[in-house]
């Protein structure tokens, strides 16, 4: 994507940076009932970048919806800039949240969908994506259990390019491919299943997840366009 | 006031669909009437506070006004980055709750008290911080905060005043006389019991944040004590502020920094801190000599 890179100014996070752009596009080209003309609207869909760290790829999707001017690309992290090296929701039409501290976004996403319910907004969905690594912060911990509790039907999106230093419960037991590449896993037994990928899908206990090949557009909508009476986690491995 | 807190706050969520009550177990039972009749905008996340910070920053992106409640230290001292983050940063608002206050868990210890909850709000930007001194002056203080959406604490305590001042957001003067001493919150009657017979000025307020710093600068003339029921010297750098190019000598009295590893109540925390009456007048006429 060409876009992609002009954002220049991203040194920082560069692997995170990548990993992020298919799921991304998938969001807003084919999921996501947003538009530059209804970012304000009540009842839009929203997206939560929980992992804030590399987001030249969002800031290129943004672009690339007609969100932000093309010309904004050019200098992130600049004086000038209002994209940031993470980004800022008060800066940027169409960022919901800002983040970089990580394990935030998934306690706003339950807030969120909570608020969109109390307001009657039932058809509208509430996204928000995580890296692994950021499943270390415990404060994901405390969202994911009470979701599951209260059965929200928020979906996460956990990118997974095993960045996390200590892995997960279960381990990396080899990339989906072919007949597997989109196996729904319960979580509830929490049973590591060879060949799939045990280690996010158990820090989840009593979602509905989905894994999937994080580079297969088609795999990714399919997943993410899947409505639930309870949270569901799409582990996007790339 | 915990009761106050209570009966207004149920209250306020029968009359204004806009409002949502977050509690992580604390105080959850007395809200059982609330969630029943209005499930969809009273929570209980279980005992976990960084989520409840998190799902209040969420529900006021959605535009509906939280209040989140819990014991001081963890309402504040433990979720403080939800709180920087998931509200300040994000540019909403909410209003935060809090019992327990400096040491009413005085038997609970430490764990259970925190003498610096508005020191920690002070290092952030916009907080109205209201520290009422009765039960009676809580409820206009919840009621004000749900038509707004900006970022409020409530700081309710166990020790209280015998008389409630409603109308303390700003320096009210409860006694005329030379130099100013005032009393935040639930300060007032040690420090008016401890300056009985003293040639001073009383003022009281409930809302140390913003600080009436007008108000302050109109009555300090020279000398001024501020006594507050947390941290001790926590209003220091507004009243500096506020007084500057006016030459004057101040005294910060307040909660001590040392922990304080006895049990006992309140009142046994409040001499140990220098915070009853006598422990006041010692210090407030070494100053004025």
């Amino acid at each position: 994507m060409k876009l992609l890179s002009r954002v220049t100014a991203d040194v920082k996070h560069t692997p995170s940076a990548h990993s992020t752009l298919d799921v991304l596009w998938v969001l807003y080209d084919r999921v996501l009932r947003i538009t530059p003309e209804t970012v304000d609207a009540p009842d839009r869909d929203r997206f939560l970048l929980s992992k804030g760290h590399g987001p030249a790829a969002y800031y290129a999707v943004l672009a690339a919806k007609g969100f932000i001017p093309e010309e904004w690309l050019d200098d992130m992290g600049g004086w000038d800039s209002p994209l940031g090296h993470h980004p800022d929701r008060v800066l940027i039409p169409g960022v919901e949240i800002g983040t970089g501290s990580l394990g935030h976004g998934l306690g706003l996403a339950v807030g969120t969908a909570l608020g969109l319910r109390a307001q009657g907004f039932l058809d509208t969905r509430t996204f928000v994506l995580l890296g692994d690594a950021e499943l270390d912060e415990g404060s994901n911990h405390e969202a994911i259990a009470y979701a599951a509790a209260i059965r929200l039907p928020i979906t996460a999106i956990v990118i997974d390019n095993r960045s996390a230093t200590h892995g997960g419960p279960g381990e990396w037991s080899g990339a989906p491919t072919g007949s597997n590449a989109h196996s729904d896993v319960s979580g509830q037994g929490n049973q590591p299943r060879a060949g799939l990928y045990a280690g996010i899908p158990v820090r989840f206990p009593n979602w509905s997840v989905s894994v999937v090949n994080g580079r297969d557009h088609d795999e990714i909508k399919r997943a993410l366009r899947v409505v639930s009476d309870r949270p569901r986690l799409v582990v996007a491995s790339v | 006031m915990r009761e106050t807190f209570i009966d207004t706050t149920t209250a306020i969520l029968d009359e204004d669909p806009r409002t949502a009550l977050v509690v992580a177990d604390i105080s959850a039972a007395s809200f059982t009437a609330a969630r029943r009749r209005h499930p969809d905008r009273v929570f209980n996340v279980g005992i976990r506070e960084q989520l409840m910070a998190g799902v209040g920053g969420g529900l006021a992106l959605t535009g509906m006004r939280p209040y989140l409640h819990s014991y001081a230290p963890f309402l504040i001292d433990r979720a403080y980055e939800q709180i920087k983050l998931d509200l300040g940063h994000q540019e909403t608002g909410a209003v935060l709750v809090s019992i327990g206050a400096s040491y009413d868990a005085a038997a609970e210890g430490y764990t259970h008290q925190s003498p610096g909850d508005v020191a920690l709000l002070d290092t952030l930007d916009g907080w109205t911080v209201h520290v009422p001194g009765h039960r009676d002056e809580v409820a206009a203080l919840l009621r004000a905060a749900a038509r707004h959406d900006d970022r409020v604490y409530v700081r309710l305590s166990t020790q209280e005043n015998a008389h409630a001042h409603p109308d303390a957001g700003g320096l009210r003067v409860l006694r005329r006389g030379g130099p100013l001493v005032v009393a935040v919150g639930p300060m007032l009657d040690p420090v008016l019991e401890a300056t009985l017979g003293m040639d001073v000025t009383v003022a009281y307020t409930n809302t140390p944040r913003p600080l009436d710093t007008d108000g302050l600068r109109a009555l300090v003339e020279g000398e001024v004590v501020v006594v507050e029921p947390y941290l001790a010297g926590t209003s220091a750098h507004l009243v500096g502020q506020a007084l500057n190019g006016m030459p004057h000598r101040a005294l910060h009295l307040g909660v001590g920094r040392a922990e304080v590893r006895r049990y006992g109540d309140w009142r046994d925390h409040a001499r140990a801190h220098g915070l009853d009456p006598a422990g006041l007048r010692r210090s407030i006429s070494a100053f004025l000599l």
